[in-house]
């Protein structure tokens, strides 16, 4: 009989406290309106494009005219333009970037590994419009003058390699890319090779390996899922940089096939044309091809987000 | 209460001081009886300006980034002459300008375009804008091409380079308009604008009236289709390019070609005389065709005017102001300004570049401020 008291008391200590109900509740609020905020945004670039969708339909993206004196828009060009620059971007910054991770986790001793891990991070804080002014005004002139006067010399027979070089084109923007992701990338794989287990080296270092057979033998393919993760990131990030891409990309009207023609991306279209676009069609469909860059985003990050945290679970499958 | 806590005097006397700007901050615009019309004796109709503005007001306006470095000399001298009247200009683009103005964001508009049929049908209902002419403006060739200090030009050829049809400096159709200077073998890299502007939109009017393969092909407006060329962002980024790209052509507006000394193409004009872009190559446009200046003030650029001294690519550009004003004050400082405008501060325009009104202009723009009103009375009758 005695013993009800107790279980009595136990009962009132697990009510919930008011301080806990209002945290609770607040803490949930805050987090609903950052995934109100997405919603909203992706609500308002529908509704705003929708004219440009019902008069254009799939033409938007499959055709390639765009023009505003006659109010025709397709969007081909610069869908094309944007892939092709971060495809650039990412064959350049990738290799370099997991080497560079692979030296920082494996192979540098401490007091070389934190500034240079530093010095990588603060390239990631360097202003997107600085980056474009220096591709500009350094950048530019010296890719026409050395890199690309020898492609056109030696490979211009291939047509990724064909034409004169201005400077600007789509070559000067993969390469602005690709020194702008390469902290995103260097960052991510750094730790995620980091956080492979110590028993895989010693394993393999047990068996004979030297250390850059450990690294790429056992460190690497452990952490494969999360060095793609890495890289998928980098792309996300060079799909929607804007102000870099816009000054050295030369701004052309077609589907760009050499590394040196002029091309444009949906961010450095969307920067350029929307401050001076006629309120109708023109702005709807600068809204629309934003949404397709926002779908386009989105996806790529929910895959790097999947594969980077299947990579910390465990050994890559 | 007394206040123990240092955090709690400064988290105080933060707040007092937040409460203290935000009451001053606004400014109460005088009531309307005090600025009828005809109650100072400034205000006499004809023959002297406006009224002065009394009481603090602040204007806000946006537009075309063309007249932007004139317009801030303009907004300082103004503010010099009227201190009580704080005027704001964000040079945010002529399409820009526009759209404020019909949301009704800005105070006053500014565009080197006048608005099309289908901007002004977008107006709220019921209200009409006036387009006041304030200065001229010339759209100029510049190129790079070290070793030729001259290069004439014609409306054919440069439609020609635009279009593709002429690649190389050699070309017979440039030759034949520069005898005597040996021209290079080389291609011509084109530039234009890769955003919408009103340099584009003068510089295309004077294509599409050169050439008919222009005028069906690419167009008229303030963005087109280019059929060939890098676009660079801004006349500065034309201006950029060109400087750093041999054997580049582009077009600017003639104050960034004089402000960065940039060599410039001198053009055949309807006379047939080769014209270098100056401001006096633009008065001649401007006074030849003021005679045609419209009613409605939505005037074409000049293209190919008479006159032997008359540079073929002239524009207008423009403030957008509403006719009847909402707040008596503001449209009271906004009159005063734009008389200011069109009388003194036109004195300042050929220094920085720009051309003066024709005074048959000036005159109609000034006849037009009187139909400006508030609330159904003229402001300046």
């Amino acid at each position: 009989m005695t013993t009800l008291a107790p279980i009595g008391r136990l009962r009132g200590r697990t009510a919930p406290r008011r301080a806990d109900v209002v945290f609770r509740g607040s803490t949930r609020v805050f987090g609903g309106a950052v995934i109100a905020a997405l919603g909203v945004v992706a609500a308002v670039l529908v509704v705003s494009s929708a004219p440009a969708w019902t008069r254009f339909g799939v033409d938007l993206i499959t055709q390639t005219t765009w023009d505003p004196v006659r109010d025709v828009y397709g969007a081909l060009p610069f869908i094309v333009g944007t892939l092709y620059s971060a495809t650039i971007a990412l064959l350049i910054a990738t290799p370099i970037g997991v080497l560079t991770a692979i030296f920082l986790s494996e192979f540098a001793p401490r007091r070389i590994a934190i500034p240079l891990t530093f010095t990588i991070e603060l390239l990631a804080a360097i202003p997107s419009v600085v980056i474009g002014l220096w591709g500009v005004f350094v950048l530019s002139p010296f890719l026409r003058d050395t890199v690309d006067a020898w492609l056109i010399a030696t490979l211009g027979w291939l047509p990724f390699f064909r034409g004169p070089s201005f400077g600007v084109g789509l070559g000067a923007a993969g390469v602005i890319l690709a020194i702008m992701i390469l902290p995103t990338i260097v960052s991510i794989s750094r730790e995620v090779l980091s956080s492979v287990p110590s028993s895989q080296r010693e394993a393999m270092f047990a068996l004979g390996a030297t250390r850059w057979e450990v690294a790429v033998k056992a460190v690497l393919p452990y952490a494969r899922s999360g060095v793609v993760g890495a890289a998928i990131l980098g792309l996300g990030r060079a799909l929607g940089e804007t102000m870099a891409v816009t000054m050295v990309i030369g701004n052309g009207q077609d589907i760009p096939v050499s590394l040196f023609d002029q091309a444009q991306t949906i961010a450095s279209k969307i920067a350029v044309s929307f401050n001076e676009a006629s309120g109708g069609l023109q702005s709807q469909s600068l809204v629309a091809i934003g949404l397709i860059l926002l779908v386009m985003t989105l996806l790529l990050n929910v895959a790097a987000r999947l594969l980077v945290s299947r990579a910390q679970k465990g050994p890559a499958r | 209460m007394i206040i123990t806590s240092p955090k709690r005097l400064g988290a105080l006397a933060l707040a007092a001081a937040f409460a203290i700007g935000a009451c001053s901050g606004s400014s109460s615009p005088s009531p309307a009886a005090s600025t009828a019309p005809g109650a100072s004796a400034a205000a006499s109709p004809g023959t002297a300006g406006p009224a002065a503005p009394s009481g603090d007001v602040s204007l806000a306006g946006a537009g075309a980034t063309f007249p932007g470095p004139l317009y801030q000399v303009w907004v300082e001298e103004f503010a010099a002459v009227h201190p009580n009247v704080k005027i704001d200009y964000q040079a945010i683009g002529s399409g820009g300008g526009i759209k404020n103005i019909t949301a009704q964001t800005v105070d006053f508009g500014a565009s080197d375009a006048a608005m099309k049929d289908t901007e002004i049908a977008a107006l709220p209902a019921g209200t009409k804008i006036l387009h006041i002419p304030t200065a001229l403006g010339a759209v100029v060739m510049i190129y790079n091409l070290p070793g030729v200090t001259e290069l004439n030009l014609d409306g054919p050829a440069v439609a020609g380079i635009f279009l593709k049809t002429i690649t190389k400096w050699n070309d017979p159709a440039i030759a034949a308009l520069n005898s005597g200077v040996t021209l290079p073998g080389t291609d011509i890299v084109v530039l234009h604008r890769s955003d919408g502007s009103g340099t584009t939109n003068a510089f295309t009017t004077y294509l599409g009236a050169v050439s008919d393969t222009w005028k069906n092909g690419p167009g008229v407006g303030k963005d087109v289709k280019w059929p060939t060329g890098i676009g660079a962002k801004g006349n500065d980024g034309v201006a950029g390019g060109v400087k750093q790209t041999p054997g580049a052509i582009g077009y600017v507006e003639l104050n960034y070609a004089t402000q960065a000394a940039l060599a410039t193409a001198m053009l055949k004009n309807a006379d047939g005389a080769f014209v270098a872009a100056s401001v006096d190559g633009v008065t001649a446009a401007a006074d030849a065709a003021a005679a045609a200046f419209p009613a409605n003030f939505r005037a074409e650029p000049i293209i190919n005017g008479a006159g032997a001294n008359t540079y073929p690519i002239a524009s207008y550009t423009y403030l957008l102001v509403y006719a009847d004003q909402k707040d008596q004050a503001k449209g009271q400082a906004l009159v005063s300004f734009i008389y200011w405008i069109l009388t003194d501060g036109q004195a300042d325009e050929a220094g920085l570049g720009y051309a003066p009104l024709p005074k048959a202009v000036s005159d109609k723009a000034l006849a037009e401020l009187h139909s400006i009103t508030s609330g159904g009375t003229p402001i300046w009758p």
